[in-house]
């Protein structure tokens, strides 16, 4: 039994919908009813069958429209994916891994074959059957981190670890929450977070390059993130703020149910073998607020959330226009009764 | 996160006397599937079940990192040391089943370097012979040095002449020659890196050419593994766990710590990776710290140490474990 891929958009009209079995697998991210900051890194070991966590790099029913919507976007700015030159061997390491996972997780939709250094790589649902030589560049139609995902769901950051601190020198990043690779690249962990406000008094950095800079090969790490999106638009990046920007403006109590977006990022870490790289693959699930409250304890929960969000956090995550229009519609379906503990729905 | 890293149960495969004081012990998994794909400069925890004693002791992987059906480390033994190279020596033979850690690299290449520069001494080839293979490999411009007292130890010097010629120079210390360090460091194109692993004192000697030849510390790469060094046995009271253990002689603080039931982190046992680090609660003694993780003003501080290397001589030693 395979994945159903929808044909959907994530731009102009928007018909990116999630099915109801995918709406009760979304990685909803509050499992109290407040945020705050935290290290909230755990070991990314496989979860439930049914969650987006049953295999470490998940495909899901957005898989084909995806890939379509990166195309797009690579098509007009071939910046989103930069590699630099002594990133290609990690490149290799990444194409390993992906191949890898998906044709573990996937076997009806991905194949990895390996003769010695000979590999063929069949992916259906893009109509892929490519044979090639693992290390040898000229044998791809592309680099091989760009190569693979063109065919993997989420960005990649590829981070060259040196001098006690992590260097984002490679990366493939078109469904972004307003950052951007091309002012990124070649700066290290401290660099790229210094615009997350609160975060640096709290020590949060430190640590958590500490933790990164030990991970294990055989030994991947995740957590989550989440900002909130207006439209189902995967590509939210600086260089396109004029065309998403402007629709946070749009949002009226009418129409807060099918415009508002929670963007959930589920981020892991893997060291790669060869490079002695991380690759740090973020990727993004989007639910509209209509389709996030038909679980109850969801709608409840992100009432208490966003109502009571810190305002440098709502600043930060963009959400200060609107959050009046969206807190005040969620607070229809509060009824103020407790939420049950844990991330999942009731 | 669980302490250390993943475990693979490997078989040894072969045992190979390399000269007076090496051998080679090549390893292979049980189950018959290729090892974990490593990087030139990766190494192994190896445990060492002898008797009642566990030791767990890093060597560097010297096979080729695009060869994974085994792995091979190369041991100098010591015979005044605390007893796991003798261990690995005399007891280890072909057959037994082992345990050893998924390879970690501390000694990581920079993949920016328009040219690798590397100085071993002695034993300190091990983490070159897969480092040169890596690049080797890849067309990586490399040039290696490499100091031994005599030629019949100088361990894998006539397979690497042999691998790559003129890219190797030996230096023999009864033949009293030596590496003309400035000129070398002076002599190198822009974007060079440099690499050393061997005994402390060649380590240091290098790192301060270098330093005083303007090198860019960032360019300096060096492995020094200290082993823990035996000394008078001590008791330590660990706060969080409510035990007092006693560090035997031949035994480290962190071993004795483990012994005890507790399992405090670790990736390199050897002082330099920082994951064991413990804080100390109150002491009166003296510390004697042997790491390279530690600020000075860290040990001087009395508040932190390194259990795996590092020992204490006094009547109370309190840590947070």
């Amino acid at each position: 039994m395979g994945i159903t891929f929808r044909k959907e958009t994530f731009r102009d009209d928007f018909t990116f919908k999630n099915s109801p079995e995918h709406i009760r697998r979304f990685p909803f991210p509050f499992n109290e009813d407040a945020y705050m900051y935290a290290v909230n890194i755990e070991p990314h070991v496989v979860g439930p069958k049914g969650s987006v966590l049953e295999n470490l790099i998940d495909v899901d029913e957005h898989y084909v429209a995806e890939m379509q919507d990166r195309a797009l976007v690579l098509a007009e700015d071939p910046l989103r994916c930069q590699s630099l030159p002594h990133m290609t061997l990690a490149g290799w390491d990444l194409l390993e891994l992906l191949m890898e996972q998906q044709a573990l997780g996937y076997p009806e939709h991905f194949t990895l074959e390996r003769n010695g250094d000979r590999w063929r790589w069949i992916n259906r649902p893009l109509g892929i059957d490519d044979t090639f030589t693992f290390g040898d560049t000229s044998t791809l139609p592309y680099g091989p981190m760009e190569y693979i995902t063109r065919q993997s769901q989420g960005d990649f950051c590829i981070l060259d670890q040196r001098d006690g601190n992590l260097w984002m020198d490679a990366g493939m990043v078109t469904t972004q929450a307003d950052w951007s690779l091309d002012f990124d690249i070649g700066m290290n962990f401290f660099e790229w977070h210094a615009p997350v406000p609160l975060a640096h008094e709290k020590g949060i950095f430190t640590r958590a390059l500490k933790f990164l800079t030990n991970i294990q090969q055989g030994k991947p790490a995740r957590r989550l993130n989440w900002t909130m999106t207006i439209n189902p638009r995967l590509d939210t990046s600086p260089e396109n703020y004029h065309k998403w920007g402007p629709d946070r403006a749009t949002v009226t109590p009418e129409n807060v149910g099918d415009k508002v977006h929670l963007r959930v990022e589920l981020q892991s870490f893997w060291r790669l073998p060869r490079s002695n790289g991380i690759v740090f693959p973020i990727r993004c699930y989007l639910i509209k607020m209509d389709e996030l409250v038909t679980q109850p304890k969801w709608a409840r929960r992100l009432h208490r959330v966003i109502r009571d969000l810190p305002e440098e956090l709502a600043t930060y995550k963009g959400l200060t226009r609107y959050r009046p229009t969206l807190v005040d519609w969620l607070s229809k379906l509060d009824d103020g009764s407790p939420t049950s503990p844990g991330f999942g729905p009731d | 996160m669980s302490t250390g890293t993943t475990k693979l149960d490997v078989v040894v495969s072969d045992v190979v006397p390399v000269n007076d004081l090496v051998t080679r012990f090549h390893f292979r998994r049980r189950d018959g599937e290729l090892l974990p794909t490593f990087s030139g400069g990766a190494h192994v925890v190896v445990e060492m079940r002898d008797g009642d004693r566990t030791r767990l002791n890093p060597y560097s992987l010297m096979g080729s990192p695009l060869d994974t059906r085994e792995y091979t480390i190369s041991i100098r033994r010591d015979d005044v040391g605390r007893g796991g190279s003798l261990f690995m020596h005399r007891s280890v033979k072909p057959g037994l089943e082992m345990v050893i850690s998924y390879p970690v690299n501390l000694f990581s290449l920079d993949l920016r370097a328009k040219k690798h520069l590397m100085l071993a001494g002695g034993i300190g080839i091990t983490p070159f012979m897969a480092q040169t293979a890596q690049l080797a490999g890849g067309g990586g411009n490399f040039e290696l040095h490499y100091t031994c007292r005599t030629a019949s130890l100088g361990t894998y010097a006539d397979v690497l002449r042999e691998r790559y010629g003129n890219r190797v120079r030996l230096y023999h210390d009864d033949r009293e020659e030596r590496i003309d360090l400035d000129r070398l460091l002076s002599s190198q194109p822009l974007g060079t890196h440099l690499y050393v692993c061997g005994p402390a004192g060649m380590i240091n000697w290098v790192r301060d050419r270098a330093a005083s030849l303007g090198w860019p510390p960032e360019t300096v790469h060096f492995e020094h593994f200290a082993a823990p060094q035996p000394g008078a046995p001590f008791d330590v009271e660990l706060a969080v766990s409510g035990k007092t253990i006693r560090v035997g002689e031949q035994q480290s603080l962190l071993e004795a710590i483990e012994a005890a039931g507790v399992d405090p982190p670790y990736l390199c046992r050897g002082g330099v990776c920082g994951q064991c680090e413990t804080n100390v609660i109150s002491s009166d003694g003296k510390f004697i710290h042997n790491d390279h993780w530690l600020s000075e003003e860290d040990h001087r501080s009395g508040c932190k140490i390194m259990p795996c290397v590092s020992r204490f001589e006094g009547k109370l030693l309190v840590l947070e474990r």
